[in-house]
């Protein structure tokens, strides 16, 4: 067995639950929903499930943005566990997934269900996302503290300027455009028109992306993801339990988790790229394969800037050479691209599942069930990325071994 | 509600950082026209944000540091949404670095300069905005265009 102990675990099944952009269902009977579909597709059943792991746990604030955690999936399926983890502290939204692995080859658990479920869409109703704001937009006697007492006070209070600011220094230093960048969400709403779970389908031009109002320059609106509501989940199962899987699983064949740098928005040593870098690159280090080899790439999107730091990160092309990898959007298309982008329609046009919708559809497409959008050829290794700035978690994965 | 006092000009609502023995040198100092950092007196490192330990060497010995004032303008956006009530839309939220240390930055906000003349690189120094909230007198370092 190779000393890279993620080789000895695989994705068994994935499942969601209704996603949408306000629902106004209970965002426990969403978690159950997609759970539930998670431990059927893989064959199993719930005495099978002896570990689960979620990301970011309970969590009131902000609204919606964390709709069950392990003990309330626990005690509502009456799970008998082996292991469990919750937590907002991990390398970005799949860290908890590669916790499971890691939990699962060391034999605490075989089958890990794991999960994130998000109501932001219907929290945040009619208010918007300012509503979710710390100080609730509002002030009064509210002192910033913590990590937000460097950007709060400077009307600073979300990840779109912080993005936003370096995506502004990228450009700086590579030349970087938007119409280049702009390639990624115009990527995404293509690929969402086949996906019948997505949030927004209508097609977009390059003239709709550039004249949409902005957010945060370099940023406009269609460089930032949508709340919604609804699940994910994946169940990690070990190797040794393929014989009793419904169908052959996804295997993982590298995971990084990675963070050198500062955890930080302003004081990371370079903010032309972020903890991904570090992430991706102990990744590589731990499998023989290479970018060559990737045929799908599932890129965190909450900002589009994300998703091109991600794809330097993994090496998909140089460190400044994501404008030009990414002119007129050919080497990321769905149909005959090089490298596949996030072929649902990313968090930008499918909703922000927050990470996990990413790993869904990497091994939806490996399977070879993506139907209307599914990838030609039969990709056999894809990446699922999540996370940006201090946060990055990423999983290479394989049809068969 | 910050409050105002009615001889001052009007400044826009901010929301203030919670002062702290750490952090009150930084947030305070502006009353004297100074930007003070935490730095370690056993090897000179500008330890921000602070935390009580220094990051290079360990040593607890650390003391707010007066800095130039001085900085370059590493990045910037415009920001036109409106996340809170605050300084009138668009404003400049800009990353600058300080000359003092590599890698030393403060998110911040840009006044006193038409957005179209930002420049990436070029050289800006600090002004304080006032602002009394019950007890506490804090100054928030904002970034200009250097005179």
């Amino acid at each position: 067995m190779s000393k890279f102990i993620e080789k000895s675990t695989v994705i068994s099944g994935v499942g969601q639950s209704a996603i949408g952009r306000r629902l106004f269902r209970d965002p426990l009977e969403l978690t159950l929903d997609a759970c539930l579909a998670a431990i059927e597709d893989a064959g199993l059943t719930t005495k099978d499930i002896d570990g689960v792991a979620t990301y970011p746990g309970p969590m009131s604030v902000p609204p919606g943005f964390s709709g069950a955690g392990v003990v309330d999936v626990q005690d509502a399926l009456r799970l008998e566990l082996g292991w469990w983890s919750g937590g907002i502290e991990a390398p970005g939204q799949l860290g908890s997934v590669i916790n499971a692995c890691l939990a699962v080859a060391a034999g605490l658990a075989n089958h890990v269900l794991c999960f994130r479920s998000v109501w932001e869409g219907s929290a945040q109703g009619t208010k918007g996302r300012a509503s979710t704001m710390p100080g609730g937009g509002g002030g009064g006697s509210f002192r910033a503290s913590g990590f937000m007492e460097w950007t709060l006070p400077f009307a600073a209070p979300s990840a779109a300027p912080w993005i936003a600011l370096m995506a502004q220094r990228h450009f700086y230093e590579f030349g970087t455009t938007r119409e280049q960048l702009g390639q990624i969400p115009i990527n995404a709403r293509k690929n969402a028109a086949l996906n019948p779970n997505a949030i927004y389908t209508d097609p977009m031009t390059m003239d709709d992306y550039l004249n949409v109002r902005m957010v945060s320059s370099p940023l406009s609106l269609y460089d930032c993801d949508v709340p919604c509501d609804g699940a994910t989940a994946v169940i990690v199962s070990h190797v040794d339990t393929i014989p009793d899987l419904r169908k052959p699983p996804v295997h993982v064949e590298a995971v990084g988790t990675a963070l050198r740098g500062r955890p930080s928005w302003d004081q990371f040593d370079d903010l032309t790229t972020m903890a991904c870098r570090d992430a991706a690159a102990q990744l590589w280090g731990r499998t023989e394969l290479t970018a060559a080899d990737v045929q799908l790439a599932e890129m965190y999107d909450g900002f589009s800037f994300i998703a091109l730091a991600w794809l330097e990160a993994m090496g998909f092309c140089g460190h400044g050479e994501a404008g030009p990898f990414l002119e007129g959007g050919q080497n990321i298309a769905r149909d005959g691209g090089v490298l596949p982008l996030n072929t649902h329609g990313g968090q930008l046009s499918a909703g922000r599942l927050h990470g996990y919708g990413f790993l869904h559809e990497a091994c939806t497409q490996l399977w070879g069930e993506g139907g209307a959008r599914q990838v030609p050829g039969h990709p056999e290794v894809g990446v699922a990325c999540a996370g940006g700035g201090p946060l990055a978690g990423a999983l290479l994965l394989t049809s068969h071994r | 509600m910050t409050e105002t006092a009615s001889t001052e000009p009007a400044v826009p609502f901010r929301i203030l950082p919670a002062l702290t023995d750490l952090n009150r040198e930084f947030w305070t100092a502006g009353a004297r026209g100074e930007l003070r950092f935490l730095r370690c007196n056993a090897c000179g490192y500008y330890n921000h944000p602070p935390t009580p330990v220094c990051p290079r060497c360990h040593s607890k010995d650390l003391a707010p540091h007066t800095v130039s004032g001085q900085a370059t303008l590493h990045t910037y956006t415009v920001n036109h949404q409106a996340w809170m009530p605050g300084p009138e839309l668009p404003y400049v939220i800009a990353i600058v670095e300080l000359p003092e240390q590599e890698g030393l930055r403060l998110t911040t906000n840009i006044v006193n300069c038409a957005i179209d003349d930002l420049a990436i690189g070029m050289p800006m120094q600090v002004t304080f905005e006032h602002h009394t909230d019950g007890e506490d007198e804090i100054y928030i370092p904002l970034f200009e265009p250097e005179a």
